[in-house]
């Protein structure tokens, strides 16, 4: 177990840097700068800018920069939001998003786990066409199609939740739905894909030839295999969605993590991209290590 | 008369399919009394499972079951789910083929067990825990407390198939199915279960139900058979006279099927020339198996450890041994299919390892390869006329395609199929079939030498007799020297010359057909051929199975000295330190410091 | 048990007849077809066209008497007309995009398994280095800075997504590598290059051809994501995801223009996702063998 922390931890090492490398390299070759705006500076002043910031230096020089400030734990200042670090930005979007994101994830798994099990159970009957279908529906219906319906039905025709903002737990109704949704979906096909797989095998009938019945087959013997493709999908899908989601953001205005990710760009506005480049990165790492370890302790074949 | 435990009345069972209806089971009726064991055999195809499993409600959706089994007076067929659970597991309980997919991956011995004896025993969850240690050490699994934290992948093949025995046996019932429970066990450990099996009969006083297709492990268990074809019953008896004077034909015919260790009934090629075809010499192939560990070093499988074997033209070789002895490895190896160590491979007198590339291929025409499962020795999205082919598009390109597909139609009939099915597809064959077109394909090459990894053992026991009598035909019209591997001791007596008998990647014996079944002189050997079950209910019920204890050291770190004697009966202390050379005793070569 | 069937038929016809006898993904195959069609008849079936504006008839619902099947925006254009237009450059993005991918993916994935081996595992590393990389953003950070260009949308979201075609092509290739016809094939002297060609890319088309088909859907709602957020292709041209946005904006006014995008665009890809399904299940070896 200590091992396998230590040797995941150098691992990522690389996986780091060539991912910094990739988002360094691709911001700075393209067109453009944090200081273009429609104003034109004058060119001393764009100098003087320029230095501030080191950006007159070579490129290698202001990587190496960067990772030595990284390494200090400072992602250095936003060049769009003026007063703020990066790591204020982060820090004060990033609990809306974790908020939103861990209580959608959480009713995805609950709600697509159970789903995806009863259509296994009931599979090639009618509750089984009719779940699926609807699950089907649910991976194919994008979430910007979801969320304004979901505002059009129970925020501006039912009036039971509010359409947007934070405020109590009736505000994050909507857009955890709105984000959960396509996880149940997808949840759900996973798990009966694997639940149809594992209820076929020769343990599962030796279970039934103990005179187990179903629901201590289910618990006892099925539902630890079945659940192993939902794990590992688990993994890289909670970092997507605690690290918010533009779109809920944008139409529920929810001050989260997402928006950065277009305005970041939009704005040229290098520390904030590497940032959240960097942010994000380490949080999907950290995941695949969460699932690596629990995918070990769900099947005892595999070894660490 | 009292009345019987199990009474069967005219079961039938079908099942409904994309090409209609497919009746599996037809009018099957038989009794089983308390404490007798019932053998019923068949080939695959036979319905002999299905109609054991739709005693225990275990069929597929698409099966329909109709008659009455009536247990101690209660008809199964009519028992609504709860009413069955209450009787599967309890009153009947179940051993199946494969004991590494039919126990839980994911569960730890003790949880699977315990989840039975809680279920049917009322227990508390210690008390369930403990009574499963008993029952794991009636099955005489050593170190109880270690196994029952331990996962199958953990254990043997034979301690998980006695994990599976005592979990059938934990609630004491009074009728036990098994469904070719040793098939998937090599002799050595089947001889272990089956004892086991007769032992623990008699001290629970359970009816057995044996599912199997060996003759031989039915003569040595049943007291009657019951013999079945096509879904349907032809014959049932008691066990001495049904061996003794079958009635039915398909009995006769199944029954001079089975290959015998004691009789040969097949005529050899005479090999005239002895120039060598084949030498081996000290040949050695390691694996490297990534070692799980964080920055351990990879261990050093190996797989084979110097081995030695020529082979004249016309001539055949038989090599023996369990799983793991590395007899796969040595196919291999010896067609230079994978890299080797160490020693090295003459075939007609060239090294093949100090080929080149391209004259390796040029060489590869002369040495063929024909392999166990035969469906997937061919490529599903090939026709056979293209899979006879390709030999020729490899080394006659210029060949028209018209007489390319002439020489395939001339191939396909040598092995006994018809021209017709060359436009098919090798999943519309049969095993038996797919290996004939394999045969065909080795053939196509015109080759000097064919290894054959276990060709028969996929196969149902009267194709097995065909495929050999083909092969021996072969070899006598085409003068084809033969590797022929196989774990089966009978069917290697029937095919060849010699015998090669391997254990743990070595040589322990070779010698004539003759010699070594009529006088093993490697202990390993004389326990091979004693674990082989004889199909004649007198010899074998008398014998009993007479089985060498514990199971195959792990190939990863073999026993010093002599590689069998954590197994042997008569292991000394020096056979633990000194490794034996294979040296002549008799008319045998052996390595054993013992043998005289 | 031994399947008697007339001559010849190779798994993979076997494999589209279960798959046409199934109603729902026929229903699915034809729905797709008349999509398809309606796109490419677009300029022969409205008097409208993608960008002319209809000042008699602004927001107006859908009608036959004016032409406007689906109505018309808050600037008086045609949605049907948009639709369809929109429906070409979305099928177009999905379709090239795809190929990017599965042209990627194929030859890193079979190159990877078939070497194996120091080959293999570096492959494999660099695959394992690029899943931990934030996707979307990259796309995002591409169309902003080297501006919004139909041809470098499909090469960025292609060049992104072949990841998971290049793991399965490699999980599929090491395992036909160790398969007993493959090794048939290296003891009949056949050269690396034929077995890779007669022997291993044949047997992999059928995992192929159901990932390229569940890829579609997922290209398809990059583009639409992308266009959502006003990132992707620029008026006059327009795709769906641009008119969901158009239409999300005028929902309380003017829901038609949010409705039939979203319809075509949530039914093409259910259609994509759901032959996609029949196709694997068609081609699963266990099921076409038929279950006992």
């Amino acid at each position: 177990m200590l091992r396998f922390t230590v040797k995941r931890f150098f691992g990522a090492i690389p996986t780091l840097l060539v991912l910094m490398v990739l988002a360094f390299t691709l911001i700075r070759v393209a067109p453009g700068g944090p200081f273009d705006s429609e104003k034109q500076l004058s060119a001393e002043i764009q100098e003087r800018l320029n230095a501030a910031y080191h950006l007159d230096e070579p490129l290698w020089q202001q990587f190496i920069r960067y990772l030595g400030n990284l390494l200090q734990g400072d992602f250095g200042p936003s060049f769009a939001y003026a007063d703020y670090t990066v790591s204020e930005l982060i820090a004060t979007g990033f609990p809306v998003s974790l908020k939103l994101g861990s209580l959608a994830m959480l009713l995805a798994i609950i709600a697509g786990v159970a789903i995806g099990t009863m259509a296994a159970l009931k599979q090639n009957t009618r509750t089984d066409y009719v779940v699926m279908t609807a699950a089907m529906t649910g991976v194919s219906v994008p979430t910007f199609v979801i969320a304004p319906l979901l505002v059009l039905v129970f925020a501006v025709t039912l009036q039971w939740f509010p359409a947007g903002g934070l405020g109590d737990w009736r505000n994050l109704v909507l857009p955890v739905i709105a984000l959960a949704l396509p996880q149940i979906a997808y949840i759900a096909r996973l798990t009966r894909g694997s639940m149809i797989e594992v209820l076929r095998s020769d343990y599962i009938r030796t279970a039934r030839a103990q005179g187990l019945t179903q629901i201590e087959i289910l618990f006892h013997h099925a539902l630890k295999p079945a659940i192993l493709p939902v794990v590992s999908y688990l993994g890289p899908a909670t970092a997507a969605i605690i690290t918010g989601s533009v779109v809920v953001e944008q139409i529920f205005g929810v001050p989260g993590l997402g928006r950065f990710f277009v305005q970041g760009a939009l704005n040229r506005d290098y520390t904030l991209v590497m940032g959240i480049v960097v942010f994000y990165g380490v949080l999907i790492i950290c995941f695949n290590f969460f699932v690596d370890i629990a995918y070990r302790w769900l099947d005892p074949r595999v070894k660490l | 008369m009292t009345m019987p435990l199990l009474e069967l009345k005219s079961l039938n069972v079908s099942f409904a399919g994309r090409d209609g209806i497919t009746r599996a089971v037809k009018d099957l009726s038989y009794t089983l009394k308390t404490s007798e064991t019932l053998g019923i055999v068949g080939e695959s195809g036979s319905g002999k499972t299905q109609s054991v499993m739709s005693l225990m409600g275990l069929l597929p959706h698409n099966a329909t079951v109709s008659g009455k089994a009536m247990l101690n007076g209660t008809d199964l067929l009519a028992l609504s789910q709860s009413e069955l659970n209450r009787v599967r597991g309890k009153d009947i309980a179940m051993v199946f083929q494969d004991p590494m997919t039919s126990l839980n991956p994911h569960l730890t011995v003790g949880a699977q067990m315990s989840l039975v004896a809680r279920r049917h025993l009322g227990k508390s969850k210690r008390d369930a825990l403990a009574e499963c240690r008993l029952m794991l050490e009636a099955v005489r699994i050593p170190e109880v407390a270690k196994r029952m934290t331990q996962y199958p992948h953990e254990l043997s093949g034979g301690m998980r198939q006695r994990v599976m025995i005592a979990t059938a046996l934990l609630c004491k019932p009074k009728l036990l199915i098994a469904d070719e429970p040793t098939t998937a066990l090599d002799v050595t450990v089947q001889a272990q279960i089956l004892e086991l099996m007769c032992e623990l009969q008699t001290d629970f006083a359970t009816a057995i139900l044996l599912i199997t297709h060996d003759m031989g492990v039915v003569a040595g268990t049943c007291d009657r058979v019951l013999v079945m074809s096509k879904g349907e019953c032809v014959e049932e008896n008691f066990v001495e006279p049904l061996f003794a004077t079958p009635q039915h034909p398909y009995t006769r015919a199944l029954l001079a099927a089975v290959p015998r260790l004691n009789e040969v009934n097949t005529e050899l090629n005479q090999p005239t020339d002895t120039a060598q075809r084949l030498e081996a010499r000290g040949l050695e192939v390691t694996y490297s198996v990534d070692s799980k560990r964080f920055l351990a070093a990879a261990h050093q499988l190996k797989a084979l450890r110097g081995v030695d074997l020529n082979l004249i033209a016309g001539e055949t070789l038989g090599v023996v041994g369990e799983s793991g002895c590395g007899k796969s490895t040595l196919a291999r190896a010896v067609l230079n299919l994978i890299p080797s160590s160490a020693g090295d491979v003459l075939l007609m007198g060239e090294s093949l390892q100090k080929l080149t590339t391209k004259q390796l291929r040029a060489m590869r025409s002369d040495m063929q390869i024909i392999f166990q499962d035969p469906l997937a020795s061919l490529n599903p999205r090939m026709t056979i006329a293209d899979i006879l082919c390709e030999p020729l598009d490899t080394y006659h390109p210029n060949l028209s395609r018209a007489e390319k597909l002439r020489r395939a139609s001339i191939m396909i009939e040598k092995v006994g199929l018809s021209p017709e099915q060359l436009t098919r597809y090798p999943h519309e064959f049969s095993g038996g079939q797919c290996q004939r077109i394999g045969i065909a394909r080795a053939l196509m090459f015109e080759p000097k030498l064919i290894v054959c990894d276990e060709p028969v053992s996929a196969l149902d026991v009267s194709v097995q007799a065909k495929v050999v009598q083909l092969l021996i035909e072969l070899q006598k019209e085409l003068n084809l020297s033969l590797v022929f591997i196989a774990h089966d001791l009978a069917v290697v007596r029937q095919i060849s010359h010699r015998v090669m008998v391997m254990y743990l990647g070595k040589v322990v014996e070779l010698a004539d057909r003759d010699e070594i079944y009529s006088s093993p002189r490697h202990p390993y050997t004389r326990a091979l051929i004693s674990a082989v079950p004889i199909p004649d209910p007198k010899i074998q019920q008398s014998l009993g199975f007479a089985a060498i204890s514990g199971d195959l050291p792990s190939p990863l770190h073999p026993p010093a000295g002599c590689a069998f004697c954590t197994r042997c009966p008569l292991a000394e202390p020096r056979c633990a330190n000194e490794e034996p050379p294979l040296r002549a005793v008799g008319r045998s070569m052996v390595a054993c410091h013992l043998a005289d | 048990m031994t399947g008697v069937s007339q001559q010849g038929h190779s798994l993979f016809r076997i494999a589209m007849r279960s798959l046409l006898s199934s109603k729902a993904t026929t229903t699915a195959l034809a729905l797709m077809a008349i999509v398809v069609l309606l796109t490419l008849a677009a300029p022969l079936l409205s008097p409208w066209d993608i960008d002319s504006t209809d000042w008699d008839n602004v927001a107006t619902s859908p009608s036959i008497e004016t032409a406007h099947y689906f109505g018309t925006d808050d600037v008086g254009r045609d949605i049907f007309v948009r639709t369809l237009y929109g429906g070409r450059i979305s099928l177009l993005v999905g379709l090239s995009a795809t190929m990017v991918s599965l042209v990627i993916g194929v030859f890193w994935g079979a190159i990877a398994g078939y070497a194996g081996g120091r080959t293999d595992q570096l492959m494999m590393r660099f695959v394992d280095v690029m899943y931990a990389m934030p996707f979307m953003f990259f796309v995002i950070l591409l169309m902003v800075f080297f501006g919004r260009n139909i041809f470098l949308i499909f090469v960025a979201v292609g060049a992104v997504n072949w990841l998971d075609m290049a793991r399965i092509v490699r999980g599929q290739t090491l395992s036909m590598k160790h398969r007993e016809f493959v090794e048939a094939a290296r003891a009949g002297g056949v050269s690396n290059l034929n077995i890779i060609r007669r022997h291993i890319i044949p047997n992999l088309l059928g995992v192929v051809i159901v990932y390229v088909t569940l890829t579609i859907p997922q290209v398809i709602l990059v583009e639409s994501f992308l266009s959502f957020l006003g990132l992707g292709v620029q008026e006059p041209m327009t795709s769906w995801g641009a008119l969901v946005n158009d239409g999300a904006a005028l929902m309380e006014s003017a829901p038609w223009t949010l409705f039939f995008p979203a319809l075509f665009l949530a039914a093409t890809l259910f259609c994509f996702n759901f032959i996609g399904d029949g196709l694997r299940d068609a081609l699963d070896p266990r099921d076409s063998a038929g279950e006992s």
